[in-house]
This record gives structure tokens, C-alpha cells and sequence, in this order.
């Protein structure tokens, strides 16, 4: 009677978790759907609790109130600019969690017969990976990891250590009961795998990585589940699965960048310097002044927001003077980059977070056509989005990439620190162009001098 | 589990999974990852089961185990807290609903 309870709440909570996601797809439902998702979650576990024949409650209520609490403050705390590390290294938890499941598993000899160990293996497999690629690209998104790390023979380690980590679960498999040996060695493998798949991955692709690790996790959690017998983790684990794997799709077609790309010739500084045709030109400076006036007297200004905007926390700032610049009678809209940000719709929480209504932000398709009717395009902290020679240079490591038109405007404003190249590490043509001035400064400080001409203009 | 029987929700779950996210609009896509990595947290059940039926006596088993429901419980508590502070931000276009 117990266990049939035990049951039915497990069903009911897998449809609570598919109806929550599912109301993520409009901002007016999906606040309500996470927070039934989450009382889901306290339901399962508390049932879980009443598990006939469980013991080592005192150990277990300890895990779940640190490791709870430990997560429960460090998001709350989190910046919403670094939110995307935040979202990796919990996923990285997530797929840690699996494998463990299956190392105890192993450890207590209870995963029998070739499809179970199969699964258990494959769910060992796909969480360590997960956690330890979480784990770097946390480590990356978070400044700890500085640089791309490239090995010689990259591809050919990636593969070899990939096949031994297979070799090894296939001789688990065989074994009814495997040697603790083979065990510890099949996770160290897997994990060294994760690392070495991640590290050499440039911060350019890091939102496509960190997507296809959440889809790795959901996979992970779902054949642990086969082999515990339980449909939650089986049926969540699966969704989530897919729902990622089709994300991790949308979002690497957005950059025009196959996935196999992305794992195996990495974007980095080393592959953007070879190659690559001479820019001519100079790139041009601009007042702040003269930004105000420019945009002060345009009928309608583009506003393209990029990470640099984010990082200086200077979306405030930036809504304040598109508040302005429209009591002026000046049309200002925001144009979105799919992958703008450090992970896709990353701007638009942003922007959200300063009040801008989303009725004035647009995506890539939406607006590129509009970019030719526009007085100004201000560039704000975005470099590779709106780079010309994806269009123009086949050599470039981002040829081909969708890109906002902002160099079709009548005048194209960067704002922008130095005169270093971006994240990818790729020069930007459009920073020459005759139509475009560069605003140096962080945009913190630049947005608020323009706002301070901009008032003095309204005398 | 029954071979064929795990392979058919295997699937279905897939299409779900599928069907559900492609109605999402890109400017949710941030805490649609956010949110379905929460939903992976429910590892956290899988992982307490596993550690309540560790060997009190083996402290390797219950190492492991420990690890297992300490990371289940982070990824479950930190999704949950990550996506809903972002789904917050997005209160602002509700305003007739909200009154605020």
C-alpha cells in the first residue's frame, strides 16, 4: 500500500515537472509553472523519505540540508551577469549526482544483468563527463580559467580517451560483480574525459557547451533511473534530455556552428589569427557629445546591447537614456543577438532586470531588415555579433554566422573599453568603417555621459 | 523494468521533452536551460533511495552516497532558486495582473 503510494506520487510529480516546463513558454505562466515544479520536488523528496526498508536517514538529512543550503544561498547572492556559471555548476552537480549513483550501485554489488550494468554504465558515464566539463566551464565563465587549453593531438586524445572509458565500461558489463579496480579507473577516465573535452572550448561557444551538458545530465539522470527502477528520475531525466538536445540544436544553428564544430575546432584566439584578410581603415573616435546629438536629433535609434553592457551592470543606465532619448520623440528599440550574452536569452533577463518592456525588444530576424532605415545603430559592448566578415570573409572562423546589420545604418556607434579585439579573439571589421565612430569607455561611464548631454540638450 | 516497456516511455518521454520546448519563445530560452536543469535535480529522490540502502557499516558506500544526495539536493535547490529569480525579472510586461 505504502509502495503504491510512493508510486502515484512519483506520477504525479513527473506530469507536475512536464506541465512546469511547459508553461515556460510564455513569461506570463512560467513564474507559476517553476514554483509548482519546485513543490513537485519537496513532495517527491519527502515521499521518497517513507522508502520501505531505508536507513542512514541522519546522514542523509545532513547531505540534503547542506548541500540545499550551500546552493540555496550562493544563487540567491549570484549576480544576474554571472548567472550562466551558476546554471553550469549546478548542472555539474546534477550529473555528479548520477554518477555517484551508479559508483554506489557498483560499489554495493547490486547492478545485475547486461542491460541494467549497461545503463548504469552509460549513466556513470555521461554524468562524470557532465560534472567535470560543468565543473571547467564554470571555471571558465567565472574568470578562474583564463585561457583556451589546447592539447597537440586534441581530437586524437578526445577519441582515446573516449574509447577507453568505453573499453573499461564494457569490461564492467561483462563482469557480474566488476573489481573495485576497474570501477575507480572507468570514472577516473570518464572524468578526465570531461575536462579535456571542455578546456579547449573558447568562451564564444560556452553557451552551446553549457546547454548540450544540461541535455547530458538529463540523459544521465534518466538511465539511472532504469536501473534504480524509478520512473521520476526516468521520465524527468529523459525530458529534460531531449528538451536540452533540441536547445543545445536552436542555439548552435543561431551561430551557424555545427555541434561537431564546436567540440572539435574550438574557436580560439590562435584560430583566429591565422588567415584572414587585411582590414583597411582606421577606426574613428567620437565624443560623448557628439553621441548625444547624434542620437538626440536621429528619429530612430537601434540599440544593440551586448555582454560588455552586462558586465559594467550598465543595462540601467542604458534604459534610462532610451527613456530620454524617447521623451525626445527619438524611436529607440533593442535589437537581441541569439547569443548574445553568455548564453541565449542572457540579454533579455538583463534587460528585464532594468525594465525594459519586451515589447521593445526584438530578435535577429525581426529587426535586421530595419537596421538600413535606422539613424543609429549604438553598439554596446558586443563585438563578434555584429562583425561584418561573418558575412563577407570566408576564412574567418565565423563566416557564416548570423549577425545583426548594424553597419547598414547611417551611423553605426561602438561603445566599447580599448581597442582590443572581442571575446573570440576576432578582429572587427565594422570598427572601420566609415559610417561607424567608436565611444571608448566602459559603458557604465560612457551611457552616463551621454545622458548628461543629452539632458543639456533639452534647454 | 520490462526491456520493451522502458523503451517505449523512453521514447515518449523524448517526444514530450521535444514537443514542450519548441513552443518556447528564445527570450525565455536562458531560464528554459535554468529550468529544466532544476528538473534534472529530481536525482536528488534517485540518490537519497541509493544512500538509504547503503551499508551503515561500509564508510566507502556511505562516502559515496553522501556525495550523491549532497549534490542531488544542490542541483535541485540551486535551479530552483536560479530560475525563479530570473522568471521574476520578467514580471514587468504582467503589469494588469500584478497591480504593482
Amino acid at each position: 500500500m505504502l509502495n503504491w503510494f510512493i508510486q502515484a506520487s512519483y506520477f504525479v510529480v513527473a506530469v507536475v515537472f512536464i506541465l512546469g516546463l511547459k508553461a515556460m513558454s510564455s513569461p506570463v505562466t512560467a513564474r507559476k509553472g517553476i514554483i509548482w515544479a519546485g513543490w513537485a520536488m519537496v513532495a517527491a523528496t519527502l515521499v521518497t523519505l517513507q522508502t520501505p526498508g531505508m536507513q542512514n536517514y541522519g546522514l542523509m538529512i545532513v547531505a540534503i540540508v547542506t548541500g540545499g543550503a550551500v546552493a540555496w544561498w550562493s544563487g540567491k547572492s549570484v549576480k544576474m551577469t554571472d548567472m550562466p556559471q551558476m546554471v553550469a555548476i549546478y548542472n555539474g552537480m546534477g550529473g555528479g549526482a548520477a554518477a555517484a549513483i551508479a559508483a554506489l550501485e557498483f560499489a554495493r554489488g547490486e547492478v545485475h544483468g547486461t542491460v541494467a550494468a549497461t545503463l548504469a554504465v552509460l549513466g556513470a558515464l555521461i554524468g562524470s563527463v557532465a560534472f567535470s566539463g560543468s565543473c571547467i566551464a564554470f571555471a571558465k565563465l567565472q574568470g578562474i580559467m583564463k585561457n583556451a587549453f589546447r592539447l597537440p593531438a586534441q581530437n586524437q586524445v578526445n577519441i582515446g580517451l573516449a574509447a577507453l572509458a568505453v573499453l573499461l565500461g564494457l569490461g564492467i558489463i561483462a563482469s557480474d560483480s566488476p573489481a573495485s579496480v576497474l570501477v575507480v579507473l572507468f570514472f577516473i577516465v570518464s572524468l578526465a574525459l570531461g575536462v579535456v573535452l571542455t578546456s579547449p572550448i573558447g568562451g564564444a561557444d560556452m553557451p552551446v557547451v553549457i546547454s548540450l551538458l544540461n541535455a547530458f545530465t538529463g540523459l544521465a539522470v534518466g538511465f539511472e533511473g532504469f536501473v534504480l527502477g524509478n520512473p521520476a528520475l526516468i521520465v524527468a531525466g529523459i525530458v529534460v534530455g531531449a528538451s536540452g538536445t533540441l536547445l543545445t540544436q536552436l542555439m548552435a544553428k543561431a551561430m551557424n556552428r555545427p555541434i561537431t564544430n564546436v567540440i572539435f575546432t574550438p574557436i580560439t584566439g590562435a584560430a583566429a589569427g591565422g588567415g584572414g584578410e587585411e582590414i583597411e581603415g582606421t577606426m574613428k573616435e567620437f565624443s560623448a557629445l557628439d553621441a548625444a546629438s547624434v542620437m538626440r536629433y536621429a528619429s530612430k535609434v537601434i540599440i544593440v546591447p551586448g555582454y560588455g553592457m552586462a558586465v559594467a551592470g550598465a543595462q540601467h543606465k542604458v534604459w534610462e537614456m532610451a527613456q530620454l532619448l524617447e521623451e525626445g520623440g527619438v524611436e529607440v528599440v533593442f535589437a537581441i543577438h541569439p547569443v548574445a550574452g553568455r548564453m541565449p536569452g542572457h540579454m533579455n533577463v538583463l534587460l528585464a532586470e532594468a525594465g525594459v518592456p519586451y515589447d521593445k525588444i526584438f530578435d535577429l530576424e525581426e529587426i535586421n531588415a530595419d537596421f538600413a532605415q535606422a539613424d543609429v545603430a549604438l553598439v554596446i559592448g558586443a563585438n563578434d555579433v555584429v562583425n561584418p566578415v561573418a558575412r563577407t570573409d570566408k576564412s574567418s572562423p565565423i563566416y557564416g554566422m548570423p549577425i545583426l546589420n548594424v553597419d547598414m545604418a547611417q551611423n553605426v556607434i561602438v561603445v566599447k573599453r580599448g581597442k582590443g579585439a572581442g571575446y573570440s579573439g576576432i578582429e572587427n571589421a565594422l570598427f572601420y568603417k566609415d559610417n561607424c565612430r567608436m565611444l571608448y569607455g566602459s559603458a557604465q561611464q560612457a551611457i552616463g555621459e551621454v545622458i548628461a548631454h543629452v539632458k543639456a540638450l533639452e534647454v | 523494468m520490462e526491456g520493451f516497456a522502458a523503451i517505449y516511455i523512453f521514447m515518449l518521454a523524448a517526444f514530450t521533452g521535444y514537443e514542450v520546448i519548441s513552443r518556447v519563445p528564445v527570450i525565455l530560452h536562458t531560464p528554459l536551460m535554468s529550468g529544466s536543469n532544476f528538473v534534472h535535480g529530481v536525482v536528488l529522490v534517485g540518490a537519497m533511495v541509493v544512500l538509504g540502502h547503503a551499508d551503515p557499516e561500509d564508510p566507502v558506500q556511505l562516502a559515496i552516497g553522501f556525495v550523491a544526495v549532497f549534490l542531488g539536493a544542490a542541483n535541485a535547490a540551486g535551479g530552483y532558486v536560479v530560475t525563479e529569480r530570473m522568471l521574476a525579472m520578467f514580471k514587468g510586461g504582467n503589469k494588469k495582473e500584478g497591480g504593482a
